[in-house]
């Protein structure tokens, strides 16, 4: 393998690993805020490129993206008040039921109103021929702005948790939700936004790299696993982890790509989270503390 | 220990068991013996690592060190399940049922230690599984009109009382006919009426030569029915002796009477 | 024997089906009903795993897959140009070798479906216990997640894997001559002996996890449902009947996945994919969870219907809709025991009042 070749695989992993990152960070703040591992994650990255890729026929790139983060957060909400917070008997069980139905629902009414084609966002500068040089790979510019927005993603993140008295209060409910509430904290909004925030998120994740790998209607099962492995490799509820455990994993799987058949890539990774899952639920990156919500 | 006096060997032998959480010495190298027959009873204040002890005994938490020896068995490393199958039984302080069972049910699955019906004679209901099944109803039925349940047999145990609740998770240790019994709390949330019906029953159980272990908050019943009491107080046992003596130590009364430096 | 009961009506009311497409003129439905049996048998295996142990399982469309892809595998592979390999000469002295005539009446040489049976028994068995021994230690959203990441697994393998026919799944899959004159497979012919194949596999599938269910193990598996530490405290080792379960519901779907395909005459990767998966948990939820008969019903109706194409366009969005329905209004299902009971003690008094021919009667009118 050749210096360019291996670069060229490291920024497709760092691309793809940023993706599942937007999606174990939005499984981050709604387990934090809740408890429950939402399954219908990636349908909200598939949202983000469907809603972004529609408007971006009628009007430029930016206010299209906007439109359609602003559109799944309120689609994220709405799942939160009108079915997770209705929920009679709050079993994990069922909460997992209730997900996977829900991303079922995103995923058929998607094919419905966008039919099964294979649809991809403009490049946002550029073209997908034109190409930046970096130490003599050939790399699309999309490429950069996946990385600008991951990056600028985990310190707007940081600083909202860090710094926002909702930021702080979500922290809150999701260390003591009774002792939260007792504070005059409202717990059941702070729910609701943690599913409007990750909603957005996750469709912001979707725009931008929908250039790059393509929007369907039925991505979101995998991506869903996917983010799953990274928020459990960057131990549960840790942005910054999840971001680097998403790169590790980007990266696991696009090198995996040069030895085995393409079809395999994802056996690969799942075989890694069931080898964590067994030997490590913490994760890589993660606390101790997190093993203890091995009940979830 | 008063080995010259007594000629029987204890049943059970707890030697140094440790356990830290964090930075909290929950229990801190406790050690002590219960004789055949009798009734021992763990007593001390919140937090004194009581159900933390009783955990490790029945095989629930890992100690850090130490060893519980029940007859000439190590049950120290030992699976919850496999302490089970050596005849030695616990309670759970929240109760631990399955509520969505009948009753009868529940106190079938304390009859699990002793039979064998595995998942082929089950699944083709052979007639020596079926068998094992009537002799468990057989077995298990005076057990429950003893504890006034049988003519609840049929309810779900969700719909239960707490005291009935209770009652039954007696009836399912004791469907396993153990050799020793271990009660966490049994006395918790039952009221002045149901604490002597159950301290008459656990005397009655003890006569039948069953060993019963018990921690328990309620001083009143301990003193009732004991023939001996460990007090622990910060993981540590402080005094152990007939209920007369505890009531005289004073380290004891320091503790139950509000001492300031406890 | 009284217990029994409810399987002497399943199998009146199996022949009054087929009696009924008879007389209306529709045996054409018996193809779909014939399919219907078989996911319904998956849906029993689940039903044990999920209802009355507790342990959600993802994967399930694996298992059936597997059962499926195996014996494809093993009976299209043509011995006719390797007559002389040691392999053969093995395997046609024991007799366990069919010889026949294709299409274009060259002769085609394959493995006897019996041992693909036994191989896809073994091999399901065994992943399931692989897989089961480390993921069953696990709970909740890791249990799902691990559970889905199988089935994905399966699914890409069957996916990817040129032997296994990629996308376009295994073709030509011989019958299975159970005995001469009975045979699966989709031949227009044998379309109601296929249909009482099955619902006579269902039948004898529901007799053993009925008898399971009452059994002492039974007990076991439903207490440790309820709590864990019960089921433990009490001896049960429930890490090992956990494992069992987990088998047990595996080999229900592979054997259904393994006479599918002989019936079908094929296999394709949709029967791997996640989706399947999940409708499966959906049928047993319907159904109520720790309720076999109720994911038998559901099984059976919601798989009828959506075989018939009623669902048309929503066929997946169907079973998302009664997954999420269900979870938020009916946790313990559609076929709720307390509702099934009233029926069986009405059936039951029926049955006990009129006379032989009343009894299939009453059991159309539910």
């Amino acid at each position: 393998m050749s210096a360019e070749q291996i670069l060229q695989y490291i920024f497709a992993g760092i691309t793809v690993g940023s993706i599942y990152a937007f999606v174990a960070i939005g499984y981050n703040i709604i387990y934090n805020a809740t408890g429950i591992i939402n399954f219908a994650q990636g349908e909200f990255v598939m949202l983000g490129g469907m809603i972004a890729y529609t408007f971006s026929q009628y009007m430029p790139l930016l206010p299209a993206i906007i439109l359609a983060v602003i559109i799944t957060s309120a689609i994220g909400g709405l799942i939160e008040s009108v079915f997770i917070r209705r929920m009679k008997k709050n079993s994990v069980l069922g909460m997992i039921v209730v997900t996977i139905g829900i991303s079922i629902l995103l995923r058929e009414a998607s094919l419905y109103v966008w039919d099964e084609q294979i649809r991809a966002l403009r490049f946002f500068t550029g073209s997908e021929i034109s190409s930046v040089n970096i130490f003599g790979a050939r790399i699309s510019p999309q490429v950069l702005w996946v990385l600008g927005v991951t990056i600028v993603l985990v310190i707007v993140m940081f600083l909202f948790f860090k710094f926002t008295l909702t930021g702080q209060a979500m922290r809150a409910c999701s260390e003591n939700s009774r002792a939260a509430k007792l504070c005059g904290i409202r717990t059941d909004s702070m729910v609701n936004l943690s599913f409007m925030l990750s909603a957005g998120i996750g469709a912001l994740g979707g725009c931008v790299v929908s250039p790059l790998t393509q929007t369907h209607y039925a991505m979101g099962t995998d991506l869903a696993i996917k983010g799953f492995i990274v928020a459990i490799l960057g131990g549960l509820g840790n942005a910054t982890a999840a971001v680097a455990a998403g790169i590790l994993l980007g990266l696991i799987e696009s090198f995996s790509i040069s030895i085995l058949p393409m079809a395999y890539k994802d056996v690969v990774s799942i075989v890694i989270l069931l080898v964590i899952l067994l030997v490590k639920p913490s994760g890589i990156f993660g606390s101790v503390q997190a093993s203890s919500m091995k009940d979830y | 220990m008063t080995e010259l006096a007594d000629l029987s060997d204890p049943l059970l032998q707890i030697r140094g068991l440790d356990k830290s959480f964090g930075g909290l010495h929950a229990v801190d190298n406790v050690s002590f013996d219960v004789m055949p027959g009798t009734i021992k009873a763990v007593i001390g204040p919140n937090g004194a690592g009581k159900t933390t002890l009783f955990n490790m005994i029945a095989g629930f938490l890992p100690p850090d060190s130490g060893k519980v020896h029940f007859r000439d068995i190590l049950l120290t490393g030992m699976q919850p399940f496999q302490v089970a199958q050596e005849g030695f039984l616990r309670t759970f302080q929240n109760l631990k049922l399955s509520s969505h069972l009948s009753v009868l049910n529940n106190v079938l699955l304390g009859y699990h230690t002793r039979s064998s019906a595995g998942f082929f004679s089950g699944m083709l209901s052979l007639k020596r599984s079926r068998m094992e099944e009537r002799r468990a109803v057989e077995t298990v039925m005076p057990i429950l009109e003893w504890l006034n349940l049988d003519n609840k047999c049929d309810i779900e145990v969700g719909n239960l009382s707490f005291g009935n609740q209770r009652a039954v998770e007696l009836a399912r240790a004791l469907a396993a006919d153990p050799a020793m019994l271990l009660l966490d709390e049994p006395a918790s949330g039952l009221n002045m009426h149901e604490t002597e019906d159950l301290a008459e029953r656990i005397q009655e159980i003890c006569s039948q030569g069953r060993t019963v272990l018990l921690v328990e908050h309620d001083m009143s019943l301990v003193m009732d029915i004991s023939h001996e009491i460990v007090v622990l107080n910060f993981g540590k046992k402080i005094a152990e002796g007939t209920p007369s003596e505890i009531q005289k130590n004073d380290d004891v009364i320091r503790i139950y009477l509000g001492g300031d430096d406890a | 024997m009284k217990r029994y009961s409810p399987l002497l009506i399943l199998a009146g009311t199996v022949i009054v089906i087929q009696l009924l497409t008879l007389i209306t003129g529709k045996a054409f439905l018996l193809t779909q009903l014939t399919m219907s049996a078989y996911y319904v048998l998956v849906a029993a295996g689940l039903c044990m795993v999920m209802g009355y142990a507790g342990q959600i399982s993802l994967g399930q469309a694996g298992f059936f897959a597997i059962g499926g892809y195996t014996t494809a595998f093993l009976t299209t592979i043509d011995f006719s140009g390797k007559t002389a390999t040691a392999v053969y000469k093995i395997l046609d002295s024991m007799g366990l070798l069919i010889s026949k005539e294709n299409l274009y009446g060259d002769t085609v040489i394959h493995i006897s479906p019996w041992i693909s049976l036994l191989a896809a028994v073994i091999i399901a068995a065994g992943t399931a216990y692989f897989l089961g021994v480390p993921v069953l230690r696990l709970k909740g959203h890791y249990l799902a997640m691990a559970t889905m990441g199988f089935g994905i697994i399966i699914y890409r393998i069957v996916l990817g894997t040129p032997f296994l026919g990629e996308a376009d799944g295994i073709t030509n899959v011989p019958e299975f001559i159970i005995f001469p004159g009975v045979n699966v497979s989709g031949d227009f012919t044998s379309r109601v002996g296929n249909y009482y194949i099955a619902w006579l596999l269902v039948i004898v599938g529901m007799f053993l996890l009925l008898n399971l269910i009452n059994s002492r193990v039974g007990r076991a598996l439903r207490s440790l449902h309820g709590s864990e530490d019960a089921a433990d405290s009490m001896g049960v080792d429930t890490a090992r009947y956990k494992v069992n379960v987990f088998v047990i519901g595996a080999v229900f779907a592979a054997v259904a996945g393994f006479f599918m395909t002989h019936y079908n005459g094929g296999i394709g990767p949709s029967e791997a994919g996640v989706a399947k998966s999940v409708r499966y948990v959906a049928i047993v939820a319907v159904g109520g969870m720790a309720n076999l008969w109720g994911s038998l019903v559901m099984g059976l109706v919601l798989n009828f219907l959506s075989l018939r194409g009623v669902f048309g366009h929503f066929d997946d969005a169907v079973f998302g809709v009664i997954l999420v329905l269900m979870m938020m209004f009916m946790p313990e299902g559609f076929i709720r025991k307390s509702v099934f009971n009233d029926l069986k003690t009405v059936i039951l008094r029926l049955l006990k009042k009129e006379p032989e021919k009343f009894k299939q009667g009453a059991e159309i009118n539910d």
